[in-house]
Formats: C-alpha cells, sequence, structure tokens
C-alpha cells in the first residue's frame, strides 16, 4: 500500500514545477501549458483523495476539472490566436499595452 | 511492492518531463513532453483504481487539449523562439517563489489527517464496476453541477470561435459565393 503522503509529495512537485514554468517562461502557449500541468497536480490529489477515503466525490470533481480544463484550453489558446493576429507576438513580456 | 515500484517509475518520469517541458526550447518539444507527462497520470490514476479516469485523461487531455495546443504552437509557429531567450529577464525569484510554495505545501501535508471514509471501498466499486459507480454518483448527486459544465463547455465553444474569428470573415465569405456559380448577366 502506497502511503497518501507520497501522492501529496509527487502533486506539490508537479504543481511547484509547473507554477516556475508559468511564472518564468517568456511564450505565452507553454505559460498555458503549465497551467495544465498544475490543473493536473490539483487532479492527482483529488483522485488520491478518493482512493484513501473509499468516496467517489473526489473523483466527480476531477471529472469536472478535466472539462473546465478543456474549455479554458479553447478560449486560451483562442485568445493567443487573436493576440498574434493583432500583435504578431506571443510573448509575454513584449505585451505591456496596459503597463503604466 | 509492484505497485510501489510503479508508483515511483511514474513519478520519476512525471518529474523529468514536467521539468523538460518548462526548460525546452521548442514549444512542440514540450508539448510533447507533456504528453508523456498525460499518459504517466494516466498509469497513476490506474494505480489508484480510477480506469474511468484514466481513460477520460488519456482521451480528452492528451487526445483533444494536446492536439489543440499542437495545433496552435504550428499555427503561431515563430523560428526565432529557438534562438531568443526563453525566460523572462528576473526568473530568479520566480523559482525562489515557487520553492518557497514547494517547502509550504510540504510543511502543511506533515499536519494532514485522513478524514472520515465514504462509502465506495474498492469492492464496492469493483461490484458495480468503476465507471457506472461514477455515473451514479454524476447522474444522481451531481446533476446540477454536470449541468453547469455542460454550460461552461457551451460558452467555451462559442467563445473560442468569437475569439480565433478572423476580422474580415464576413466579405471573405461573400467574395467566396460571388465567386461561385456564375449567374444568367454574368455570362452574357
Amino acid at each position: 500500500m502506497i502511503p497518501v503522503s507520497w501522492y501529496l509529495t509527487l502533486s506539490a512537485i508537479l504543481f511547484c514545477i509547473g507554477m516556475y514554468g508559468f511564472l518564468t517562461r517568456r511564450n505565452v502557449i507553454i505559460m498555458f501549458l503549465c497551467i495544465e500541468l498544475m490543473l493536473n497536480a490539483a487532479n492527482l490529489n483529488f483522485v488520491a483523495f478518493s482512493h484513501y477515503l473509499t468516496d467517489l466525490r473526489g473523483q466527480v470533481f476531477t471529472f469536472f476539472i478535466i472539462a473546465v480544463a478543456a474549455s479554458e484550453a479553447a478560449i486560451g489558446l483562442g485568445i493567443v490566436v487573436a493576440l498574434y493576429r493583432n500583435r504578431q507576438t506571443v510573448y509575454s513580456d513584449e505585451i505591456n499595452e496596459l503597463k503604466g | 511492492m509492484l505497485a510501489k515500484f510503479i508508483f515511483l517509475y511514474c513519478a520519476l518520469v512525471i518529474i523529468t518531463t514536467a521539468l523538460l517541458a518548462v526548460r525546452f526550447r521548442n514549444p512542440v518539444h514540450s508539448v510533447l513532453a507533456v504528453l508523456v507527462l498525460f499518459f504517466h497520470m494516466a498509469g497513476l490514476y490506474l494505480l489508484l483504481n480510477a480506469e474511468f479516469l484514466a481513460a477520460v485523461q488519456i482521451i480528452v487531455y492528451a487526445g483533444a487539449i494536446l492536439v489543440l495546443y499542437l495545433f496552435v504552437v504550428f499555427l503561431v509557429n515563430l523560428r526565432q523562439e529557438i534562438n531568443i531567450e526563453r525566460f523572462v529577464a528576473n526568473h530568479n525569484i520566480s523559482i525562489g517563489i515557487s520553492f518557497l510554495v514547494f517547502v509550504m505545501l510540504m510543511v502543511g501535508s506533515r499536519s494532514f489527517i485522513l478524514g472520515t471514509h465514504g462509502k465506495w471501498t474498492i469492492d464496492a466499486i469493483r461490484e458495480v464496476t468503476h465507471t457506472k459507480a461514477l455515473g451514479t454518483e454524476i447522474f444522481t448527486s451531481y446533476i446540477l453541477p454536470f449541468e453547469i459544465v455542460a454550460l461552461v463547455l457551451l460558452v467555451a465553444v462559442i467563445g473560442g470561435i468569437l475569439l480565433a474569428k478572423q476580422e474580415g470573415q464576413g466579405a471573405v465569405a461573400d467574395r467566396q459565393e460571388r465567386s461561385g456559380p456564375l449567374t444568367e448577366e454574368e455570362r452574357k
């Protein structure tokens, strides 16, 4: 039996790698990809808890998170395409129109 | 013992591919690394007796979402990405922040105690199969969130089309319609 803390540790590591990528990469597409990594870390936690608590609620929640992640990817990538069409760039530090 | 070995293998691959996805210069390579990561995540779901979610993970994440990412990477493909700086200017601070968050999460999870157990033990799930058990939960206790998720997906479809639509697309469609079969007047 794998202890639940192993899943928690793996999930924390994955979340922090995703956060690191989101904060450091310049490419907006890779930043979105890092959001998916963070969502996956949360999903792993939900499924692990669902297994160890013998309750299906966590897995239902994971199901919903996957649906929301799909819509987030569709909208986010639509924004990236619109951004590239208008500004010819996908780099987050070159998009500074609203910077004071 | 075997379960621990499989977990360690999956964990190692997940961490390696996540780091590679963040570090790769070429966005296509990053997306492919995340693809490998999602497959091993599905393996972990199988280890946790969540077969349906493992299938959904592969079908939706690896099959749909990542293909969408690949399409956009190809659409917006920038040759100069391989030559220019891929990180923002002061990224050492970000490394510090994410490490701090990791330490906080680890310290927080040390004091974690599992709560009360539910009714879906492994034997109970095995009796009715996992997909049926999950379906029963979704369509009885969680029918309202399910409908809301359907609405969210509808909004995402409409929003994606609206955002990615070209500005003068109506004009293009008009032109294409007019260049169809010639009318009687044009033929003369």
